[in-house]
């Protein structure tokens, strides 16, 4: 299965030199130290958070933000 | 906050001392926790548990015109002992079948957990909420709610000078995040304060202790004795991520629930706020914080999936218990009263 799209939201750091990508397997990519994430469209989600899990899944309703939704979407073997 | 009223001879005696009346000595309720009967439900007795609960409020904020030295009162721990015994042995009890055949199971430790939570039997409350709760039946939610979430995520917090290195920062990441980011107005106790003051409750601390049944304050004992014994480090983190991996979709529905309802956006806010919140915090707490310590070493396996399991058991407890009383038309509050909003939440009747 796909784990990451295509086209993988880009965090956006403003001065941090830090940022941290990190998949989870069947679960969102959590995103350290992004101070907002390029969406496909080029828009800018701003976000205050220390950490952050973005959609991996493709159906949160709450694009970028992983809503947790991927565990109600059948997993896999 | 004020002592709550008793509930019987346990949590009478207990209120008693700490009101400096010595009615029953603490030797003689130890005598009535050896000798109570096989048959109470150590889950939901309300007796029992108000008492654990108002000794365990000690190492919180405690009660006005209550010595604070008693937080350490060597008797008042003996007595709190004895019934933690008997907690905790009921809830490993009851938690058995389920964490041995996650033991059991082959693969990846954070799987496995995820894989606990989506499959734990039990019912929805929030489905109730998002589909058919009257405003009566939200109201009584947020009244059991509030004796956790106006102090939401302070029983982890133990345990953070007692882990060390990646699951540490990471516990302490997600609490950060819990504790609002340095903006109080954010921190999530709060929020939901201001979400009990949007549907016309009362927001102080404590207000609500004695219109809940012992299943709630079971849950939240559940969570105290977890957090405060070093020995449950590993639990105190399973229960932690359990919560938050029981959250995400659950807080969806909640939050529909209270659009549904009318209710301002205040009250939806918190719930909002929890679908993406814990979204992170459930993988930080089941790979960083759970896997993590038993990879290094720092806790067994299998006290934290018996964690896991104490919050997906509670959870079911409280759950079925409250859905039980809506679907008979009873109120799940103590007297059979619904709450009183002390203001009417404005926005609701003008929508």
């Amino acid at each position: 299965m796909r784990l990451v799209r295509s086209k993988t939201p880009e965090p956006v750091s403003y001065g941090r030199e830090d940022v941290e990508v990190i998949p989870c397997p069947d679960g969102p990519l959590l995103v350290r130290g992004a101070d907002a994430v390029r969406d496909e469209a080029g828009e800018l989600h701003p976000t205050t958070r220390p950490v952050v899990a973005v959609c991996a899944c493709d159906k949160s309703q709450r694009m970028p933000w992983c809503d947790g939704t991927h565990k109600v979407v059948r997993r896999k073997p | 906050m004020q002592l709550p009223v008793a509930r019987g001879p346990l949590s009478s005696g207990v209120i008693d001392l700490l009101a400096g009346r010595e009615v029953a000595t603490t030797e003689a309720l130890v005598q009535l926790v050896r000798e109570l009967p096989d048959d109470i439900d150590l889950l939901t007795d309300d007796d029992f548990h108000l008492a654990l609960w108002v000794m365990y409020e000690l190492h919180y904020a405690g009660f006005e015109d209550v010595e604070p030295d008693l937080e350490w009162d060597p008797d008042l721990i003996r007595l709190r002992r004895e019934m933690e015994a008997l907690f905790e042995a009921e809830l490993r009890r009851r938690a058995e079948p389920h964490v041995s055949s996650t033991m059991a199971a082959a693969g990846d430790l954070a799987q496995r957990l995820f894989d606990l939570t989506a499959t734990f039997e039990g019912p929805s409350v929030a489905r109730f909420v998002h589909r058919e709760a009257s405003l009566e039946q939200f109201l009584e939610l947020m009244v059991h709610r509030s004796i956790y979430h106006l102090k939401e995520s302070d029983p982890h917090n133990w345990v953070i000078p007692r882990i060390t290195g990646r699951p540490k920062a990471a516990l302490v990441e997600l609490q950060y995040d819990e504790f609002g980011g340095g903006r109080p107005e954010r921190l999530h106790a709060t929020m939901f304060g201001d979400s009990l003051e949007g549907c016309g409750l009362d927001r102080e601390y404590g207000a609500y202790v004695d219109q809940v049944p012992g299943y709630t304050l079971a849950s939240n004992n559940a969570m105290s004795l977890l957090g405060l014994h070093r020995r449950l480090r590993g639990a105190a983190m399973g229960h932690l991520g359990a919560f938050e991996a029981t959250s995400s979709i659950p807080c969806r529905k909640y939050a529909g629930g209270v659009r549904r309802l009318g209710l301002p956006e205040v009250v939806a806010a918190y719930f909002d706020e929890h679908i993406e919140a814990d979204a992170v915090h459930e993988q930080l707490a089941f790979r960083d914080i759970c896997a993590g310590l038993v990879t290094s070493g720092q806790a067994e396996e299998e006290d934290v999936v018996l964690g896991v399991t104490i919050c997906l058991l509670m959870d079911v407890v409280v759950g079925e218990r409250m859905l039980a009383d809506w679907q008979a038309g009873r109120s799940t509050l103590l007297g059979g009263t619904s709450p009183r909003p002390t203001t009417a939440p404005v926005e609701a009747v003008a929508s």
